[in-house]
């Protein structure tokens, strides 16, 4: 088991995304945060709270994908989980998609299913705490907190203090 | 959540918690533009009908849609149920056909339990009404409607008070609410004649009265039930104006009722008997939030027998 990241470099990177979304997007006038159930939630609001701090605020939402992911028959039934779209919608608006862990890239393409469903935004970004590779889908991130190699068989921990009662980032040794 | 919905009395008062946020999720989706949700593609419902109804069928069949599973209807009029083929042989026909689910509606109570324990389907098996024994996605969708009106009972029915009025003999409806609202801690009367109150209703955890007017005042939710003249071999009251004058719901027990209370009713009504047309027409009505909240309860428990990995082999308890 070892720490990739600890809480202030939690810190910094979200802040540094922030600072990265403002600059790509030329401002947050358009911009809307949606991250995704459980950690991807928690990262998204503090994103938007730095955004907040450096810039503006943005509207910030959460987006379930259960009922969209393609290894449902895998595993026993799953919870269904928050899907909060803010007020204004996500139609003609540039969604930053928001999640912890960015691996085979099969969240994020049923976020993009789930997505299609609610409207048609005007871009859709990404934005991960950390990117393990190990891609199955042409699916790339735009915002990463860090890039971190791992063996397949190794799993990363995230841990947020909204939830778990700290914050860190760990890779743990597979079975 | 087990393999099959058979009875309310199979699940524990979290289960069903379950199933409700299941169903306030969905909700949250269906708000908008969106209709439909790939989470059942290629799955297969039947719904084996051999009672009539409108409701149940239509709303088993939209949930199952709308999670895109491929819907087959099935009712025994027309089929070969009528030239005589047994429900063996028609589960059987089913199973071959690949089944994942099979919902059924049947006049002999413990239908869908024998359909589920028979060993004749691998399908999960749901109960949309058998004989008078139990409705537990009726029960389910009510808890859903109570709970979306009463912003205070969310987690539990804790000192809500809910009078059952009516034919309580022959409904399963009303079997399936006692069990569940007792269940998520609500306090359930039921009033109804002597003649429409079962045997052994001692040992449930209910009052009973035969007083409407006594009860009308107090309680939060009134839940009409309808009058089964189907199952009424014989004569169970003296005149349906008798009925109607000490159980049915009209203008004068409507304004008795509490400004917060709702007046639910499972369908399909029969107006000027049991409830007047301008209670069921009431502002204090929720009898189409039923029948919406309908959809997204049995989307919810599709999602849950079906959503995930099939669970092979299992058998309810």
């Amino acid at each position: 088991m070892a720490t990739v990241l600890d809480a202030g470099e939690i810190g910094r990177a979200l802040k540094r995304i922030a600072h990265e979304i403002i600059e790509h997007n030329h401002g947050l006038e358009n911009v809307v945060l949606l991250g995704i159930p459980t950690r991807g939630a928690f990262l998204g609001e503090r994103i938007a709270q730095f955004l907040g701090e450096i810039q503006s605020p943005v509207p910030v939402g959460t987006l379930d994908i259960t009922l969209h992911r393609d290894d449902l028959r895998m595993r026993p039934p799953r919870p269904l989980l928050p899907t909060l779209i803010p007020a204004g919608g996500i139609e003609g608006k540039d969604v930053i998609l928001v999640d912890d862990v960015l691996f085979s890239g099969r969240t994020i393409r049923a976020a993009l299913d789930a997505l299609g469903e609610i409207g048609r935004p005007k871009t859709v970004q990404l934005a991960v705490l950390v990117d393990r590779g190990h891609r199955e889908l042409p699916i790339r991130a735009d915002y990463v907190g860090k890039n971190i190699p791992t063996a397949a068989s190794e799993t990363v921990r995230v841990q947020l203090s909204e939830i778990d009662g700290q914050d860190g980032v760990e890779i743990v040794a597979g079975a | 959540m087990k393999k099959h919905l058979l009875s309310i009395a199979d699940l524990s008062a979290s289960d069903a918690i379950e199933i409700l946020n299941t169903a306030s999720e969905l909700s949250k989706i269906s708000d908008g533009p969106m209709k439909k949700l790939p989470t059942l593609r290629g799955r297969t419902v039947v719904n084996l009908f051999f009672e009539d109804s409108t409701r149940t069928r239509i709303s088993f069949e939209s949930a199952a849609k709308r999670l895109s599973a491929d819907v087959i209807n099935f009712s025994a009029k027309g089929s070969s149920v009528s030239k005589g083929e047994s429900l063996k042989d028609t589960a059987q026909t089913l199973q071959a056909m690949g089944a994942d689910a099979v919902v059924i509606r049947h006049g002999a109570s413990g239908a869908a339990q024998r359909l589920a324990d028979s060993g004749w389907i691998s399908a999960s098996v749901i109960n949309a009404g058998d004989g008078t024994h139990e409705h537990p996605t009726q029960a389910l969708l009510d808890a859903y409607t109570i709970r979306s009106k009463f912003p205070q009972f969310q987690s539990d029915f804790k000192g809500l008070k809910v009078a059952i009025v009516g034919d309580i003999l022959h409904s399963r409806v009303a079997r399936s609410n006692v069990l569940l609202l007792t269940k998520l801690g609500a306090h359930v009367t039921l009033v109804a004649p002597p003649t429409l109150i079962p045997v052994g209703v001692e040992d449930w955890d209910v009052d009973v009265s035969y007083d409407l007017d006594s009860v009308i005042g107090e309680v939060d939710v009134l839940m009409a039930l309808r009058v089964q003249a189907e199952r009424m071999a014989d004569s169970f009251f003296p005149s349906v104006r008798e009925y109607s004058r000490g159980y049915g719901l009209d203008a004068v027990r409507l304004n008795a009722l509490k400004d917060s209370a709702i007046v639910m009713h499972p369908g399909p009504m029969i107006r000027g008997l049991e409830i007047s047309a301008e209670s069921a027409d009431s502002h204090k009505s929720v009898v189409l939030a039923q029948v919406a909240n309908g959809v997204l309860v049995r989307m919810a428990v599709l999602y849950q027998l079906l959503g995930g990995a099939a669970l092979t082999g299992e058998v309810s308890a």
